[in-house]
């Protein structure tokens, strides 16, 4: 079954892209839509009749060299599970809105035949993200980790004819590239130190590896750490953290399916999930989670903040995703990655919602994304206002404190700030997450009122013709505003909420549970663990002198070293270490800080109704007394003008010097030498332009040639 | 089938002789006589060569379906096929019928055009079977001739320079090879590589000029050796030659010069520079993956200004190689199966590009980027096509570049983190260039004029395209059918290549 899931969407992308001539443009976007849903219904019962056991399904064999031996292989296990229905729940449903949404896209003329090719290429991102999210090693998770960014590329790119768009495309994949850098460096480190690059061995080896050096560039690192962080290098690139962000805003250069699809929901949650799954790596790296959690925080703060100027409908919300994707990161940083992976859900539907919710509007108002000509089209538009209220009210957080009613947003987001606030000692990351709740707030809300609320602005004839949307695509709005409401309040106590629950959820071991639940009853687990690992270290210094050795006279890595010290991989879709109490920690939260979001959430509001109900000019007046910040926000920091300077700029200019300077000398010099080793050499190539060219250069490479033969032959006689 | 390699060898050549003393040139006939007479002595050459593939023990790293014959003067005829060459035999039987196929269109001297590729073919699948110093050293640079004539009648406005240019810088590189094979022949007295590989050739420091050469005759043979496989391959900062020498050449000139003739140089360094002189590898290998990491960023950035569709590819083929070279001399076993898996899906793929270059240069005459732009509209089969194979170069997973990328550098951070972590910047460097290139060619709105006319792929150009694009996603998604042929051989290569290296040299030397 998993199989099938995995392969449907591949199977509508080939057919629907290369045989839509035989079975035309309708028949491709019936069978990659059904095929969606095939592979969504089948999803949600894996997901339903999950077992205990973490299953693996082999399909194929994929590379094996020397040590390396790394297959095509599904590992089925909650963390899969929540994915693979995030994945295909979403893209059946996306599939579904763009038969409306593309139906007449002005971008093309009358006889360009466009859509096939869009739902072929939404069929393959599909494929390619469940590759990710099921896989079994971290190769073919680096298969489809570039297969999305091709995917992402091709649909960024979809309106080929728009130079902005192709510009965003290729900026996507190349700061995604920038990322992957960073994972292939971690999974070089990786296979250098375990001798496998599959996920069970390397999380066997993982309490190996943190007693381990490993010598990177100028000096020795713990390894563990620095594999976690070259993986979460990777990470950042394609969720869009802090400096490798750039790409995410311009992406919305695509069509607005693909963005709730692809840069909302799914793809960009990849680098969320890879930390969630490499959870027993983590788990060791203390550092690296620090970083992680600095630039999750920082990033939630930094992309809100942005966030609260823009006017492009969708930049709004493509700033808001990459706020959101700070808070996710933030709580796998401070260990909960239950709660990581319960905002990674309830944020997939509402952010849909709101794209959706977005596109809807943007179809009805033909194309017009700027918010500062929106205005009082609730009337115009109910169905899809109300759509945009419940993702509002979802990702603002709305709900009743203390108690686990609320939108989804409410007890997904509550759940990461208070985690932060109990892993995080300094309360940086607590600070930053609710200052980032106020601007998430006040944006989603001044989203609806410039939008829905107010008096007409802009084009008065687009206003005229302001439409509800078809079915096709209000069916899709309707089952994720019920995501976006009930997720939460549904799975709350599986990922956060209720220990026991979450420990069968996510099918944790036993003894983890009783060091979390109670202190008295862990006490002695605890002790055993512990003096299970001093011994443990002494082991594996004593290995590492072996290694050293071993790694200079033969020049292979310690690997065999690490795995010989390795047990097995700990059971459980995600791993929380024996000291990792932050959940419990979380709940015993003081009252104040489980109130903050809700505090947060209503200041936002509050704010956002002031300035865009009651006073409208309150906004102007505001920016143009604080000119340079009301500069500096618009301009988001002034990121893209800075990397062009310090990175696109340089490298043009270095690679002509290199060209002109560099070849220009080699060459000359070399021409130089000819000349001046053969005097005759440029007569005779003045000659051989005249003509008979063959006859020449025969004549001379024959002479050459048996030179050769007779200096060979008269070497071989002596 | 005892006769196997030697028929592999010289199907092509003696189809050329047929041409050259049957066929009288000049009429459309014999002209399409000639095409046909390559493409059948081609394909039918590889055909052949399946038996040899389907005869192959992978499970036996020695030589198999050895020939040996003593000819005149004490020459030695010697050949036979291991893991390291057999892949590169096939690639190059499996791409000639590409090229002739590619070369329908050329209407000057046909008979003589298809003389020198199938002379060609001859000499590449020689050098690589060839087990006798000499008779390698007759093929390497025989090779040089067929091509040069390539280049310099059938290429483009330039094509004398760019001859010539190619011409120099081999021909100056092979004299070192030369003398070292020479010197090996007087100091050992047989030319028998087989046998040359198990002897160990001194390495006590010697004193030239007041200089002490850690490593002694085993380094100088290195380096003599290795001068002339870097001009081949082409290693910075003597690379030069083959942008030149690909942007003047015809279409299939260049798909052979990318998919084969490049790979001499790393077949070079499997058969010589690692097995035969350990320790000057020891010494100098290091430099030579430094030059290698080098190679990758310059030629990356290097790539990304040039206005030229052929000179981009060009380019990134010198960054690839480069690649190949880091594999190889990581000397650990994923370095080295991935150089050699590089090398076939390189081969593959930067044929392919140079076939797409040759599809819109026969339609438009120009290689200027500048020209075009907006093909997807009128062309759109050969935009896949170019797409796919765009990112195949970048090094998608699931394409052969990646598993070889991947290898390659996995092998590199085994022995050397800097330059892995250098050469991995390679990785956005090449998509930076690649897809700048395809965006500027192939997206935008189709405005020129006169591209407004232009036709999509022939019938003929998708017989071509079709089986690259196969060959390189089955490499790529079952690279096994790869590494089971030549993991036993590499394997072995790297055990003689540990063994051999003196364990207080190591201690001596690891620092560097």
């Amino acid at each position: 079954m998993e199989t099938i899931i995995l392969f449907s969407p591949l199977v509508g992308a080939i057919i629907g892209g290369f045989g839509w001539r035989v079975i035309g443009e309708k028949g491709a976007m019936v069978l990659t839509t059904g095929l969606l849903f095939l592979a969504a219904a089948l999803s949600w019962i894996v997901f339903l009749t999950l077992g205990d056991t973490t299953q693996h399904i082999h399909i194929l064999n994929w590379i094996s060299s020397g040590d390396l031996d790394v297959n095509w292989s599904i590992r089925m296990d909650r963390l899969t599970a929540i994915m693979l229905i995030v994945v295909t729940t979403v893209s059946a449903l996306v599939h579904l809105y763009s038969w409306g949404y593309m139906a007449h896209d002005e971008n093309w003329t009358e006889n360009e035949n466009y859509k096939a090719r869009f739902f072929a290429y939404l069929s393959f991102f599909t494929f390619t993200m469940l590759m990710l999210v099921t896989s079994d090693n971290l190769l073919q998770m680096f298969f489809g980790w570039e297969g999305v960014g091709v995917a992402s590329y091709l649909l960024i790119g979809f309106y080929y004819k728009k130079p902005s768009a192709n510009a965003a495309a290729m900026k996507a994949f190349i700061v995604n590239r920038v990322g992957d850098f960073g994972f292939l460096l971690g999974m070089f480190g990786l296979f250098y130190m375990t001798g496998s690059l599959k996920m069970d061995d390397v999380f066997a080896a993982a309490p190996a590896l943190a007693d381990t050096q490993l010598h990177f560039l100028w000096t020795d690192w713990n390894a563990i750490e620095l594999i976690g962080v070259l993986l979460f290098v990777g990470a950042m690139g394609k969720s869009a953290q802090l400096f490798l962000h750039t790409w995410l805003p311009d992406a919305m250069e695509g069509p607005t399916p693909v963005s709730a699809l692809i840069h909302a929901a799914t793809m960009v949650t990849a680098g969320v999930f890879l930390v969630c799954r490499m959870s027993p790596v983590y788990e060791y790296a203390p550092h690296a989670k620090e970083f992680i959690l600095i630039i999750g925080a920082t990033t939630a703060f930094f992309a809100a903040t942005v966030g609260l100027v823009q006017n492009d409908i969708k930049r709004v919300i493509a700033y808001s995703t990459c706020s959101q994707l700070g808070y996710m990161f933030a709580a796998a940083g401070v260990g909960v990655y239950s709660a990581s992976m319960f905002h990674l859900l309830t944020h997939a539907f509402f952010k849909a919602l709101l794209f959706l919710s977005a596109g809807s509007v943007i179809t009805a108002m033909h194309h017009e994304q700027d918010m500062r000509n929106y205005g009082g089209l609730r009337k115009k538009i109910p169905l899809t206002f109300w759509a945009m209220i419940m993702g509002t009210l979802a990702i603002t957080g709305v709900g009743i404190p203390f108690t686990h009613l609320g939108f989804a947003g409410f007890l997904s987001k509550d759940a990461i700030i208070e985690s932060v606030w109990a892993g995080d000692a300094s309360g940086y990351g607590f600070w930053m997450l609710v200052i980032a709740a106020v601007f998430t707030s006040f944006y989603s809300w001044r989203l609806v009122f410039m939008t829905f609320f107010g008096k007409p602005r802009g084009d008065h004839h687009a206003h005229e013709h302001a439409h509800e949307s078809p079915w096709v695509m209000t069916v899709p709005l309707v089952v994720l505003s019920l995501g976006a409401i009930f997720a939460g309040m549904i799975w709350y106590n599986a990922f956060f909420g209720d220990h026991a629950k979450l420990v069968k959820f996510f099918n944790l071991p036993a003894h983890e549970e009783s060091q979390a639940m109670g202190e008295a009853a862990g006490h002695g687990t605890e002790t055993a663990a512990a003096a299970d690992h001093g011994a443990t270290m002494t082991d594996t210094q004593a290995e590492q002198v072996q290694v050293e050795e071993a790694k200079d006279s033969a020049g292979v890595g310690p690997s065999a070293a690490v795995l010989a010290e390795a047990g097995g991989a700990p059971q459980g879709a995600i791993f929380m270490g024996a000291e990792n109490d932050v959940i419990d920690a979380a709940h015993h939260a003081p009252a104040w800080v489980k109130m903050s979001p809700f505090f947060a959430m209503l200041a936002g509001l509050i704010v956002a109704w002031l300035f865009y109900i009651r006073d409208v000019s309150l906004p102007r007046r505001l920016a143009e007394a604080q000119p340079s910040l009301y500069r500096f926000l618009l301009n988001k920091w002034y990121f893209d003008e800075l990397y062009d300077r310090i990175f696109v700029r340089p490298a043009l200019w270095l690679g002509y010097q290199f060209w002109k300077k560099g070849d220009g000398q080699i060459d000359r010099a070399i021409d130089g030498m000819a000349v001046g080793i053969v005097p005759s050499f440029t007569r005779f190539l003045n000659r051989m332009q005249s003509g008979y060219l063959f006859h020449y250069a025969f004549a001379m490479v024959i002479g050459i040639v048996g030179l050769m033969f007779w200096v060979v032959l008269n070497g071989g006689a002596n | 089938m005892q006769h196997l390699l030697s028929i592999i060898i010289f199907v092509p050549a003696a189809a050329a002789l047929i041409l050259a003393l049957v066929l009288r040139g000049g009429s459309e006939a014999a002209d399409r006589n000639a095409k046909w007479v390559a493409m059948t002595a081609t394909s039918v050459t590889f055909l052949i060569s399946l038996f040899l593939l389907a005869g192959f023990d992978p499970s036996n790293p020695g030589f198999q379906f050895m020939e040996h014959y003593t000819w005149i003067m004490g020459f030695q005829y010697r050949v036979g096929v291991d893991g390291l060459s057999i892949l590169f035999v096939m690639l190059t039987t499996f791409m000639m019928p590409f090229v002739i196929v590619g070369s329908w269109n050329v209407k000057d001297r046909v008979k003589e055009y298809m003389i020198a590729f199938l002379v060609l073919e001859t000499l590449m699948v020689g050098t690589f079977v060839t087990l006798d110093l000499v008779l390698f050293y007759l093929f390497f640079e025989a090779g040089l001739i067929p091509m040069f004539l390539i280049i310099g009648i059938w290429g483009g406005k330039q094509r004398v320079y760019a001859a010539f240019k190619f011409f120099l810088y081999t021909f100056f590189g092979s004299v070192f090879m030369l003398v070292s094979i020479i010197y090996i022949y007087f100091h050992t007295g047989t030319t028998d590589m087989p046998g040359l590989l198990i002897y160990e050739f001194p390495y006590t420091p010697v004193h030239i000029l007041g200089i002490t050469i850690p490593g002694g005759v085993q380094t100088l043979l290195w380096i003599g050796f290795f001068i002339s496989f870097a001009i081949k391959m082409p290693l910075w900062p003597v690379h030069t030659w083959l942008p030149a020498a690909h942007v003047q050449a015809p279409t299939a000139g260049s798909v052979v010069l990318a998919a084969i003739l490049l790979k001499l140089a790393d077949y070079g360094f499997l058969r010589f520079s690692l097995p035969m002189f350990p320790v000057g590898n020891l010494v100098v290998g290091p430099w030579a993956m430094w030059l290698a990491v080098i190679a990758i960023i310059y030629t990356s950035l290097v790539a990304l200004v040039q206005s030229d569709i052929k000179r981009v590819i060009a380019y990134s083929s010198v960054a690839h190689m480069a690649y190949v070279l880091l594999g190889i001399f990581s000397g650990t076993q994923q370095g080295i199966e991935g150089g050699i898996f590089l090398v076939v899906s390189h081969g593959f793929v930067s044929g392919a590009l140079f076939f797409c270059v040759g599809v819109i240069y026969d339609r438009m005459h120009t290689r200027e980027i500048e020209a075009y732009g907006g093909l997807v509209k009128r062309m759109p089969a050969y935009a896949l096509i170019f797409m796919f194979f765009t990112m195949a170069n970048v090094g998608l997973p699931g394409t052969g570049n990646f598993v070889g990328e991947f290898l390659t550098l996995a092998g590199t951070f085994q022995v050397n983190t800097w330059a892995a972590m250098l050469a991995t910047t390679g990785v956005i460097l090449s998509a930076a260039y690649a897809l700048w290139l395809y965006r500027r060619v192939v997206f935008g709105d189709l405005i020129k004029e006169s591209l407004r006319t232009i036709d999509d792929l022939s019938t003929r150009e998708k017989w071509i395209f079709g089986p690259l694009v196969a060959a390189t996603l089955i490499v790529g998604i079952y690279p096994n059918s790869v590494t089971d042929i030549i993991g036993p051989s590499v394997a072995n290569l790297v055990q003689n290549y540990h063994d051999a290296l003196p364990d207080h040299l190591l201690s001596d030397l690891v620092e560097h």
